[in-house]
């Protein structure tokens, strides 16, 4: 039994009638301790997957378990570090983060969370910032204290979607370094989506790739064996390096070229039909239920088209 | 013109002129007074004063001006129950507006936020809240009376302090200015960003706390648009709804001076009010843009 798994989930969005398939058969196992990165393209149903794995969505079928007990909803075992950060403006950085911790630590001495508070806040260095709105903060910054918040949770599992992702790169590679001190730091399952190949690698124990909505699905798991810890500098010209990273882009290109597409036909059936004589005369023309009556139907196909 | 330009002179110039401009087309639309002589029938001469002019009865800026001056040398004096200074009618009314609009406030809020909350309770009150939105102070109020007819509070000795017609005018305030809050709470709790939400999820916060903590500061802007636009409204129906009573107030004291004959007074009413709500509606700017997040 492993520590947090997906079994053959499924999950779409709309009705019936208008439905997208975001994710089909997905299949994952990650063991206690493990720090794992899934890669996908923009729009691939990360965020979707993310959801399943914090209960904030639950899967059409198949079902996603914690411990071996199934997710029913959002719990502080697991913590999620949003792709918009998703702070709260009226916040300081220490009340966004004290928010939290009330939450998941009632039970606590004022004085025992304040103490707890500000260790994480110091954490991401961020502690000269403590009494500042996220407005008046840098997105690298905004980023941290998010981290912050999942991490002052104590959480089991630190889910995060696409944490890097709206950085520029100088700031990106700060903060590479630091979730990986804080996963050095207190040993953590991490969980972290992205859309950077070198930014999995670099990081994460195992890269499983994700191919693209609709029906999107997870690829193999590639192992890294690099040894920890990685030198963004050096890494490069390590060819075990490149033999992950070329996995990993070939399998995301190969499925991008087995897209299923909707096909969309408008089929207009004739006059078919008959006028009913016995009815009256309607007032207004085209409202009544004389007829004739021309039926449109939109038909809809999927057809899976190579590239 | 470089002058104007260095001291920034024009954003004080151009007011006056619009102003200068203003009373001169006043000036030349009011009535003045015209002696005529003549004689009459027994050859005396006699003196006999009418107003002529575009609009004769309109009195000119200066007479208005003459006729106010006591109401506003002494703004706080009271020589009778409807002859009061202009500040002191002005107290009155806003009293008054004072407590419908706080009325309004704590009916509305609520009311927007399970507006907000519930597609349900949109559907179901939504149609009622439409019709009765655009309902006239004018046609409120008498259904005030008839909704308190029975209310009568009176003193010791026996002098009604708050009977029906008060008890109709805080209700035909509350009900008119009610409408922009609940619908500005309505709009901001539905606008509340889906990301927001998810964090209290997250959290695990409990339905109040996400109230408290979430919802609330997030439809703050909204509220107090919804508020100002609120306050603005029962300002105006207050001249409405005190015409009505004729209770003492800037509205009341309005309608007497029409029917005593002073029009110059009706005009430093109509100023007054403007300047009033004018007020009203800056200092709820500023609170406004003091709860702005980001």
């Amino acid at each position: 039994m492993a520590f947090l798994e997906i079994e053959r989930a499924y999950k779409g969005y709309g009705p019936k009638w208008n439905r997208t398939e975001v994710l089909a058969d997905i299949n994952l196992e990650i063991e206690k301790g493990e720090f794992v990165a899934i890669v996908g393209f923009s729009g691939s149903g990360k965020t979707t997957l993310m959801n399943l794995l914090s209960g904030l969505a639950a899967p059409d079928t198949g079902s996603v378990r914690f411990e071996g007990k199934p997710i029913t909803g959002p719990s502080s075992a697991l913590a999620l570090v949003f792709q918009n950060y998703s702070l709260l403006p009226w916040l300081t950085v220490y009340e966004n983060v004290a928010l939290a911790v009330d939450q998941v630590f009632p039970t606590w001495t004022a004085a025992k969370r304040r103490e707890h508070i500000e260790r994480y806040v110091a954490m991401v260095n961020l502690t000269p910032a403590r009494d500042k709105r996220p407005s008046e903060l840098s997105g690298g910054m905004r980023q941290r204290v998010a981290v912050a918040r999942a991490l002052a949770m104590d959480p089991q599992v630190l889910l995060c979607d696409e944490p890097l992702s709206a950085l520029d790169a100088l700031t990106r590679a700060t903060l590479q370094d630091e979730i990986r001190r804080i996963r050095a730091e207190d040993d953590k399952t991490i969980v972290l989506i992205t859309n950077d190949p070198d930014e999995a690698i670099l990081l994460a124990d195992r890269v499983i790739p994700l191919t693209a909505a609709p029906n999107a699905t997870l690829g193999p798991s590639i192992p890294i064996t690099l040894p920890q810890p990685r030198d963004r500098k050096t890494i490069a010209e390590e060819p075990e390096f490149r033999r992950i990273r070329l996995e990993v882009v070939e399998y995301l290109l190969r499925s991008k070229t087995r897209q299923h597409t909707k096909l969309e036909r408008k089929l207009v059936l004739p006059d078919i039909m008959p006028e009913d004589l016995t009815q009256p005369r309607p007032i207004i023309p085209w409202f009544g239920g004389r007829g004739p009556i021309r039926r449109n139907e939109i038909k809809t196909t999927n057809v899976e088209v190579p590239k | 013109m470089d002058f104007i330009r260095r001291y920034k002179l024009d954003s004080l110039l151009l007011p006056l002129i619009g102003i200068a401009a203003f009373l001169i087309l006043w000036q030349f639309i009011a009535g003045s007074i015209k002696t005529v002589n003549y004689t009459d029938d027994f050859g005396d001469t006699m003196t006999k004063t009418t107003r002529v002019g575009v609009s004769a009865d309109l009195p000119s800026p200066a007479e208005t001006w003459a006729a106010s001056k006591p109401y506003l040398a002494q703004p706080f004096a009271k020589r009778g129950e409807l002859d009061q200074g202009i500040l002191a009618f002005t107290k009155l009314s806003l009293w008054l507006v004072l407590q419908g609009y706080l009325i309004a406030l704590v009916i509305g809020t609520p009311l927007g936020f399970f507006l907000g909350l519930s597609k349900t309770f949109t559907k179901a009150v939504d149609p009622i809240i439409q019709v009765l939105r655009p309902v006239s102070p004018l046609a409120w109020f008498p259904l005030g009376l008839v909704l308190f007819s029975s209310v009568k509070l009176a003193d010791g000795g026996g002098k009604t302090v708050f009977g029906a017609s008060d008890a109709a005018a805080l209700f035909t305030i509350a009900i008119c200015a009610m409408w922009p809050t609940v619908m500005n709470t309505a709009v901001g709790v539905r606008a509340v960003p889906q990301d927001y939400l998810n964090v209290a999820k997250v959290l695990k916060l409990s339905r109040l706390k996400t109230l408290g903590k979430v919802l609330l500061p997030a439809t703050l802007p909204y509220m107090f648009t919804g508020f100002r636009l609120s306050l603005g409204i029962a300002w105006l129906v207050i001249v409405a709804v005190e015409m009505l009573t004729g209770r003492p107030g800037v509205g009341g004291f309005l309608w007497q001076e029409y029917n005593a004959g002073s029009y110059s007074r009706i005009i430093l009413c109509i100023l007054t009010i403007g300047v009033v709500g004018l007020v009203l509606d800056r200092l709820m700017s500023l609170a406004e843009s003091r709860f702005k997040t980001a």
